[in-house]
């Protein structure tokens, strides 16, 4: 395998874009992804997309196609890659495979989703294919309510505190403050979370992810390839992925996503570090308690730990691990399909020491993607 | 919408019938290959419908409108409680939890299986019936 950097990332805001089209916050992504990478179209060799239900978001399939021909691609490969919340990841699990394997030199991989074309219960259907449709959503429960199922587990084994998951929401709020391509540039406050509308018991509005609207791009090249192209090129030190039970209930341990325990071992495995030598970190916050359990998964903290681990303020910027300085897809926004990609882009600037008051002068970066409720997960990690 | 997605779907969702291996282990809903021993052609097993609950939310959003014409019987009574119940003979699934005030249910409460309608495809389609649980 050959070694991957990339070597250019571009995104749209993330929010009600009501203006915009699928395919054009794709094509706005994968335009500045390739003028940041300082190439242009004929030196790109494979295209990868990842969406998670173009078909029931916007009545739209066969994306692979559409990425390359409205993106001004002639004739070249591209793939649609889904695996639900985790398709942007895992689209770019594939196409750095693509590249390391020698297939292409160059690969553009984007993630987008356009969620906001439909009202909140489709919205909340469409999410919800996410789960086994026979045995979990169809007979009632949706997709907040499979992870308030997690949150009410955990506050019950470990004592965690509904106000411990408000404030991994107030965190990321505060973060994405300095991020400008973020949903929501505001703080809020614990009693904020506390008092919004409930959802899914224990989980509040304010403890989910919104419905948004993006489109986020990165550039992959080879090692020759990206000495000559990039003066600062982030590299794919490691990649894991793997998967677990698709329904929650069939997990012998409800609050560990198998998925990220082995997409982790594998990824650190491959860049021959430990948990202990990560400096910051994107992980899938869909909801407040996805972010607790990752960083227990991921090794982080241990078992039952992460509550007090985010209370100590450990997880800001400034603090022992700064997790998702982007604002996490809490306050960045989760355009499903894109999420995966945007923890990349989070990581390449941080790395790059690009990302403004955001920057915590990390080395080495991990993200982890989510599908479902961990049914898919992917891990990667980045070092300059 | 077509009826066979419903009718093939009675053994399971009306009987609690799920399968067994010959290795004796048991799933819900039946799988095609046991997830023990790897090995095919299992055959039916029906469970007591007996459990207790190991976790739970109270659904206050629904994913069909409560006022629309497709709806899923649940969104009609919100908030209404899905939990996961693990059964006696082991399997685990996820159902609806009903005659219970949702203030009351907690963690370690039994539960038994009940007969309930799940599902309307509008004024002149399907509806479909199947599991939810209630306390002992
Ligand atoms: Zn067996």
């Amino acid at each position: 395998m050959r070694k991957v950097a990339i070597i250019g990332v571009g995104m749209t805001p993330f929010g009600q874009l009501w203006d915009r089209s699928l395919i054009s916050l794709a094509v706005e992504a994968g335009a500045k992804a390739i003028h940041d990478a300082g190439i242009t179209h004929k030196d790109v060799g494979v295209l990868y997309g990842g969406t998670m239900s173009s078909g029931l978001f916007s009545g739209q399939e066969h994306l692979a196609s559409m990425f390359a021909d409205h993106s001004g691609f002639d004739h070249i490969p591209s793939v649609r890659v889904e695996a639900a919340c985790a398709s942007g990841g895992l689209a770019l699990r594939q196409a750095y495979i693509d590249v390391a394997s020698g297939a292409h030199d160059i690969a553009v991989v984007g993630g987008v989703e356009k969620m906001t074309d439909l009202g909140i219960y489709p919205v909340t259907k469409v999410l919800s294919t996410a789960a086994d449709a026979e045995r979990e959503s169809s007979l009632g429960v949706t997709f907040p309510g499979i992870y308030a199922m997690m949150a009410r587990l955990h506050m019950h084994k470990y004592h965690t505190t509904e106000e411990q998951l408000a404030m991994v929401a107030v965190k990321n709020h505060a973060h994405a403050i300095h991020n400008p391509h973020a949903q929501f540039r505001r703080a809020i406050t614990v009693d904020q979370v506390m008092g919004s509308v409930k959802i899914a018991d224990p989980l509040k509005l304010l403890d989910a992810s919104p419905v948004s609207d993006g489109g986020a791009a990165l550039v992959l090249a080879d090692e020759k390839t990206a000495r000559s192209q990039s003066d600062t090129p982030v590299w794919i030190a490691g990649s894991g992925h793997a998967t677990d039970t698709i329904a929650l209930h069939d997990r012998e341990d409800m609050l560990s996503m198998r998925s990220t325990v082995y997409a982790a071992r594998d990824a650190f495995r491959q860049a021959g570090l430990s948990p202990k030598d990560i400096g910051m970190a994107e992980l899938h916050d869909c909801f407040t308690i996805a972010e607790l359990l990752a960083l227990e998964d991921l090794g982080f903290v241990d078992r039952g730990a992460s509550g007090s681990f985010i209370e100590q303020g450990q997880a800001h910027i400034g603090g022992s691990l700064p997790i998702n300085p982007s604002g996490g897809l809490k306050a960045k926004g989760h355009p499903v399909g894109a999420s995966g990609i945007a923890q990349a882009i989070e990581s390449v600037l941080q790395l790059r020491g690009d990302a403004g008051l955001r920057n915590t002068g990390a080395e080495i970066a991990l993200t982890q993607n989510v599908g479902g409720s961990g049914g898919t997960a992917v891990v990667h990690i980045f070092r300059r | 919408m077509a009826v066979p997605k419903f009718w093939r779907q009675i053994p399971a969702l009306y009987n609690l019938e799920g399968s067994v291996c010959g290795c004796g282990a048991l799933a819900f809903p039946p799988r095609e290959v046991c997830p023990k021993c790897h090995a095919v052609g299992l055959k039916p097993h029906r469970f007591r419908g007996k459990g207790t609950v190991e976790t739970f939310t109270i659904i206050r959003t629904p994913t069909t409108d409560p006022e629309g014409e497709n709806i899923e019987v649940p969104a009609r009574s919100i908030p209404y409680v899905m939990g996961i119940i693990r059964l006696e003979e082991g399997p685990r699934l996820t159902a609806q939890i009903v005659d219970a005030r949702p203030e009351d249910v907690r963690i370690g409460d039994r539960v038994e299986l009940v007969f309930r309608k799940l599902l309307e495809k509008g004024p002149k389609g399907v509806i479909q019936y199947g599991y939810k649980f209630r306390p002992v």
